[in-house]
């Protein structure tokens, strides 16, 4: 065998099928938290045994069965202590669902049943809906989420995330524990109640994509196996709520997004601004998968949500030829609904840019103006960033020169500061 | 990461696939699919036309040698390939001919891309790769 240590095949087999196993295990618990931590048994002891005895046969049934097989000890041995315990496990060892003598074939029968076919895929959804809960903060979603869902390990989590392992393990440790004070079940919310729930899981798969395509520190601008980790996430729910126009409307913004990651930075790791992207290079197939999306947001009839609307942004930009050939005027008023529908800030400093683009640089300066008055985004570049390209194209050089200046103080990504320089340095 | 999965056959292989049941063999491959998108995976896949349909411009002369399928010798190895949406196969030949990276050795080897209406559309997995594809904008 090419991996004589196994771990190779464990990772490749954990990655397809740790969702399935911790949801059904979650299922036959009944207790997410125990779930993940039996899981996380059966996979250390899978990187034991696999190695020396070679890869079973039915690989995510040999992982049911240890997990199964410790769910059983764990409840005898708080039965002691825990009368529901005793009972659940005297259910699942004798009289229950796992009934019987030794059966012959006990991968089988763990699997038959734990898989039931018809119950993986609200398996998989209620384990996004617990890992995204509201109770959680983000930081903590988003571990949970790439740890349950995505079958990432601390350390890989840990590299994405750009934090140490053990922040990533104290982030699940303390997570578990939230959801299981807030005795938060596992189970797929109402259908009253999913519609508010899905926006958490949804802000969850974004925010895990824009870490990956836009790095909020360190020297790399992207980092796609992030940004890759989201679409998959994304794709696995339009399969698992495709009713939700916004799930759509998600997967278009992320699919159009990610078409452009092949300009975003040039050789030397840079950052290439819009105007000067090669737009051959732009990924067709995603543009097409992401307008697909979007025409399937659309086609619900119940108005565009912010993603959606994110993502008809992003298709204006995908469609035109250039920069100048863009439908601005189009991209305004998208951006206006965007501000009505979610008003922050930043949406209205990407409508002045917008707006600058479609009626010049005067009319943009105007909302600038408006946003430096509230005080708004005091602490970031973006807005003396903005002010400043807005002052060069309106021919005040030595304005734009203390805007540019205050940005390159305020930026803190290594790359889109020599940007700035570099503007900077175009003004002598 | 992107990954192509080229499905490779020997003789031997095909005739063992011309034996097979061919609704049996839909619904094998059909259920591999979702699996593929019930794990958001799958971004595209594609069957290629029987090789003795395609065509092989070779650069190792000046101009191109252009022939007629079927494939060459076993070594030679894919790869990458492009798909594009030309309105005949000599079109396909005229946009393989203009491509860059030329010299001997270098082929293109041009097949037609079937589609999924060339399949029973009675069959209940063709449906739902359709709904699928539909869906996908890939149809």
């Amino acid at each position: 065998m090419a991996d004589p240590t196994g771990r190779e095949a464990v990772a490749a087999v954990w990655r397809i099928e740790s969702a399935r196993i911790v949801g059904a295990l979650a299922r036959y618990t009944g207790d997410f938290a125990l779930a993940e931590d039996l899981a996380q048994e059966a996979l250390a002891e899978a990187l034991v045994t696999w190695p020396r005895e070679g890869v079973p046969a039915h690989p995510a049934g040999w992982l049911l069965t240890v997990g199964r097989r410790r769910a059983i000890d764990a409840f005898r041995r708080r039965s002691a202590r825990d009368e529901r315990y005793a009972v659940l496990a005297r259910d699942l060892g004798e009289g229950g669902v796992a009934a019987g003598s030794a059966p012959a074939d006990p991968v089988r029968e763990a699997a038959d049943v734990l898989w039931d076919p018809d119950q993986i895929d609200d398996d998989v959804l209620a384990l996004m809906f617990v890992s995204c809960h509201p109770v959680l903060s983000r930081e903590a979603r988003v571990a949970l989420t790439l740890r349950v869902v995505g079958g990432l390990t601390s350390d890989e989590i840990a590299r994405s995330c750009l934090v140490p392992t053990a922040t990533v393990q104290a982030r699940i440790t303390r997570a578990k524990k939230t959801l299981g004070a807030a005795r938060v079940p596992f189970e797929v919310p109402s259908a009253a109640e999913r519609t508010g729930r899905l926006g958490s899981v949804l802000n969850v798969v974004y925010v895990i994509f824009t870490e990956g395509s836009t790095a909020s520190s360190g020297r790399d601008l992207l980092r796609p196996d992030l940004a890759a980790e989201a679409l998959r996430l994304a794709r696995v729910l339009t399969r698992l709520v495709p009713d939700e126009p916004e799930v759509h409307g998600l997967l278009a913004l992320l699919e159009l997004t990610a078409a452009r990651f092949p300009t975003r930075t040039g050789p030397d790791g840079r950052p290439v601004l819009l105007e000067h992207q090669d737009r051959r290079r732009w990924d067709r197939s995603a543009i097409g998968r992401g307008r697909a999306a979007l025409a399937r947001a659309n086609g619900a009839g119940r108005g565009l949500g912010a993603y959606g609307l994110q993502a008809a942004i992003a298709e204006c930009h995908a469609l035109a030829p250039s920069v100048r050939a863009t439908d601005w005027e189009r991209i305004v008023l998208l951006y206006e609904a965007l501000g009505r529908l979610a008003p922050s800030p930043v949406v209205d400093l990407n409508r002045a840019v917008a707006v600058s683009m479609a009626e010049g640089p005067a009319a943009a300066l105007e909302i600038v103006d408006a946003l430096v008055a509230d005080g708004a985004l005091a602490g970031s570049h973006l807005l003396p960033s903005v002010r400043g390209e807005l002052l060069t194209r309106l021919g005040r050089p030595g304005e734009a020169r203390t805007e540019l200046e205050r940005a390159v103080e305020l930026c803190g990504n290594d790359s889109e500061r020599a940007l700035l320089e570099g503007k900077i340095a175009a003004l002598d | 990461m992107k990954f192509m999965l080229i499905m490779r056959a020997t003789d031997e292989a095909f005739a063992t696939m011309a034996d097979t049941d061919f609704n049996e063999m839909l619904e094998t491959i059909g259920r591999y699919n979702e699996e593929l998108i019930r794990a958001g995976v799958l971004v595209a896949a594609e069957g290629l036309d029987d090789a003795a349909e395609g065509v092989v411009v070779d650069y190792s002369s000046e101009p191109p040698v252009v022939t007629d399928g079927p494939y060459g010798e076993a070594k030679e190895l894919f790869g990458g390939f492009y798909i594009l949406n030309v309105s005949s196969k000599e079109e396909a030949v005229e946009w393989a001919k203009r491509q860059p990276i030329t010299g001997p050795g270098f082929k293109t080897e041009i097949r037609r891309v079937t589609t999924i209406d060339e399949f029973p559309q009675d069959n209940e997995w063709i449906k739902k790769e359709r709904a699928w594809r539909e869906a996908t904008g890939q149809l």
